[in-house]
């Protein structure tokens, strides 16, 4: 199927959400439910040693005894982990695809239609693309070019058979696979993801990037991230996700990793538009996903920036460890919810070492009837001498049926640690609205500039590829917020 | 000279209650008109329904602007269409830079009108160049919208934005108050500025200050919702002298 304007269509089906649509591809399913089984079958399939497959069956077992958390301030029915397929991957031949050459086109073209060409040229000519789609990594761009400057980019499933030793040194080292139910429950099915070592030194001359696709009905995603910034390295990565309209809820729960060693820094972008559900609150993705970096290394900086505008629900707080003296940690995040959308996301920043600093910049926007909650722990521990910790969390409402709830947890146990937590909580006010109507914006481009002026603080740190995606898709978030 | 605005017996609700009540006015293209009148009389109140705000509802009467019924017309058609509104308290906008905010209206009101986006280059030209005539630094159009602006800052902006869309009709709300006098002759050099015969503008104050730098061709005297007189330059003058009380009774 080739579309004259893959555009045009895309609109034709979907109607708001652009990215909903199916791709129609023949897929290989491991049977629905979840057993030791259906684990051993996913281990199988990626060809893993048995370390793996052990560390998998672990953290199953713990996964059994655990119960689902209900801290958090979202409401869904039960979920059933058993009418759940672990496994979805679109067919191909023995070993998959080598190279972008020999990858089915009709996936080439679903990427083509989300926005992210898996070509080295075109518009992200400088990003490198590794492209997951449903259960596994579908393509990978540039890995030459990243070799050349000795930066790993590939599949963690590639990395398991090519990198072993560092896939079993570093994974689990930050979320380990008795984590929390979600993490744990991806330890034991997680099926691909991205993985990420850059040497000694070596600062990545590109933008890395993973988009995210889920395609298949009644499948859950688990994806897994790893990725490792050596002495002196600096990396700086993001990822995109997108998924069909479906009137079903869908379960991704993925676990990302990030190691600092000295002097290194790694820069993690999200840009996140899981399908939402629809206006009703029917269907849209439950986004349960454990995000953790460690500063391992003195002098090391992890900064985590999100923009979190789909899902039906989002349960995710990208935290930093900041274990080295003088360590860097930073949270800048945008979450929108709209209509029935649910958000409880913030981070949490625990220092260790002597004078580490952390900035949280959190920037809430609910519309309709959307709830969104900042939830961030600041943790001083009594070695954190002079540690420093700034937490601003602004939160806007548009609309009186939406809800905005800031939870802050603050522990200090080193008296020379300082912590400082703003907050504020506005509304979109009829007099800006008016005001850039009568310059000429639509009721609708007035809301998108308004929030666009509120979120900048944290705009200002997304990479500039994605910078002006990301604006884009504030405005349409909150489409039929007003008016 | 032809009709731009012709309101006929406009009346207006506020949250229910009668703010106009029964108003005639006629400007013709070219023209300058002063509207002043007691605090409270609903001068900002016709502004905001000639403009098309949300909650000043008109429940009785016509406005043809152009040719067009105005009233079936949304905020941002009007602009399109040539509406301008100096607002007396401008409003703030965090986050967004005056030079973003001047650049995404000025091209959408082009884009309604037909006309293609200035590119980069050419609107930072014209922003520049309008900037100065208005004594503005540039590097306040990096500030955002508004925020941290003095009272005369703000008026300033307001000129900028009135520059920049090159309006056929300019409704000016106070725009002199809360200026010095070197403020008042800059803002009034503006205004005078966008004087031709292709533009009209309606000037809303309280004081005839203004009206000594921007001359006007009609001066209309607003009490309790209604045009209660009409006169030449010199009725601002008389004003000044004697007050609004005579109006006042008179309209109750
Ligand atoms: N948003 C509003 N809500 C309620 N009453 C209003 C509102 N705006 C104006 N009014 C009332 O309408 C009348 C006219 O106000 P306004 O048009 O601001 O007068 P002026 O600009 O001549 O001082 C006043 O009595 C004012 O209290
Ligand atoms: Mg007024």
């Amino acid at each position: 199927m080739t579309a004259a304007n893959p555009h045009e269509t895309l609109e034709q089906i979907t109607g708001d959400y652009k990215y909903g649509f199916v791709t129609d591809i023949e897929s290989e399913l491991a049977p629905k439910g979840l057993n030791e089984d259906i684990i051993r079958f996913i281990s199988a399939k990626k060809g893993e040693p048995a370390w793996l497959l052990d560390w998998r069956l672990k953290a199953y077992r713990i996964w059994l005894k655990m119960t689902e958390p209900s801290w958090a301030k979202v409401s869904y029915p039960d979920i059933d982990f058993q009418d759940i397929h672990y496994y979805a991957a679109p067919k191909t031949g023995k070993d998959g695809p080598k190279s972008l050459d020999e990858v089915d086109p009709e996936l080439l073209a679903t990427y083509e239609k989300l926005g992210i060409p898996l070509k080295e040229r075109g518009i992200l000519a400088g990003v490198a693309v590794d492209a997951v789609f449903d259960s596994v990594s579908v393509a990978t761009t540039f890995k030459d070019k990243l070799q050349e400057a000795g930066v790993i980019f590939s599949s963690i499933s590639e990395a398991v058979k090519e990198h072993p030793e560092l896939v079993k040194k570093y994974l689990g080292s930050v979320v380990p696979y008795s984590d929390n139910f979600y993490a744990t429950l991806n330890s034991a099915v997680f099926t691909d993801g991205t993985f990420v070592y850059v040497p000694k030194g070596v600062r990545c001359p590109m933008e890395l990037s993973t988009y995210f696709r889920i395609n298949e009905a009644k499948t859950g995603q688990f994806e897994r991230t790893l990725i490792i910034a050596d002495e002196g390295a600096y990396v700086s990565y993001l990822e995109g996700c997108t998924a069909p309209m479906r009137d079903e809820n869908q379960l991704h729960a993925a676990v990302v990793e990030l190691i600092a060693l000295d002097d290194a820094e790694i820069k993690y972008s999200t840009v996140q538009n899981w399908y939402p559900g629809d206006k009703q609150g029917r269907g849209g993705i439950y986004n349960f996903v454990t995000k953790r970096g460690a500063c391992r290394g003195r002098r090391s900086k992890i900064s985590w920036t999100q923009v979190e505008t789909g899902s039906a629900i989002t349960w995710k707080y990208p935290s930093c460890i900041l274990q080295g003296d003088h360590s860097v940690g930073e949270f800048y995040s945008v979450a929108v919810t709209n209509n029935y959308q649910q958000a409880d996301t913030g981070t949490k920043m625990i220092h260790i070492g002597r004078n580490t600093r952390s900035t949280i910049v959190s920037k809430g926007i609910s519309a309709g009837r959307g709830q969104n909650t900042y939830r961030g722990l600041v943790r001083m521990l009594s070695g954190a001498e002079g540690a420093r910790n700034h937490t601003q969390c602004d939160s806007l409402l548009i609309g009186d049926a939406c809800g905005a709830h800031t939870v802050p947890y603050i522990e200090v146990k080193n008296p020379t640690a300082q912590v400082e937590h703003e907050a504020t909580t506005s509304k979109i006010s009829d007099d800006q609205l008016f005001y850039c109507r009568q310059r000429g914006l639509s009721a609708e481009e007035a809301v998108a500039l308004i929030v666009n002026g509120f979120c900048k603080d944290v705009m200002l740190h997304l990479p500039m590829e994605f910078a002006v995606e990301a604006q884009k898709l504030l405005g349409v978030s909150l489409e039929g917020s007003v008016g | 000279m032809t009709v731009m605005l012709e309101i006929k017996n406009l009346h207006a609700t506020v949250d229910g209650r009668e703010i106009l009540n029964g108003i005639n006015l006629t400007i013709r293209t070219g023209e300058v008109h002063a509207i002043m009148g007691p605090n409270g009389s609903g001068k900002s109140t016709l502004s905001y329904v000639l403009a098309g705000r949300d909650g000043y509802m008109p429940t009785q009467g016509s406005v043809t602007f152009l040719g067009r019924d105005l009233l079936a017309l949304d905020p941002a058609e009007r602009a399109a269409a040539g509406i301008f509104l100096g607002f007396q308290y401008p409003v703030e906008i965090p986050g967004i830079s005056t030079m973003n905010f001047l650049r995404t209206a000025l091209n959408a009101v082009r884009k309604a009108r037909g006309e293609a986006e200035l590119s980069a280059a050419d609107f930072l030209k014209l922003v520049r160049e309008k900037a100065k005539t208005l004594d503005m630094d540039p590097e306040m159009l990096k500030r955002s919208v508004n925020v941290g602006f003095s009272g005369g800052e703000k008026k300033r902006n307001e000129m900028l934005q009135m520059a920049m869309l090159q309006p056929r009709l300019a409704i000016l709300d106070e725009t002199d108050s809360g200026l010095d006098i070197d403020a008042l002759k800059v803002v009034s050099h503006g205004i005078n500025a966008l004087r031709g015969p292709e533009r009209s503008l309606l000037m809303i104050t309280h004081y005839q200050r203004l009206l000594d730098y921007v001359v006007p061709d009609v001066v209309h005297v607003l009490a309790k919702g209604r045009i209660v007189k009409t006169g030449g330059k010199e009725l601002a003058l008389e004003l000044e002298r004697e007050g609004y009380a005579p109006y006042v009774g008179e309209a109750a």
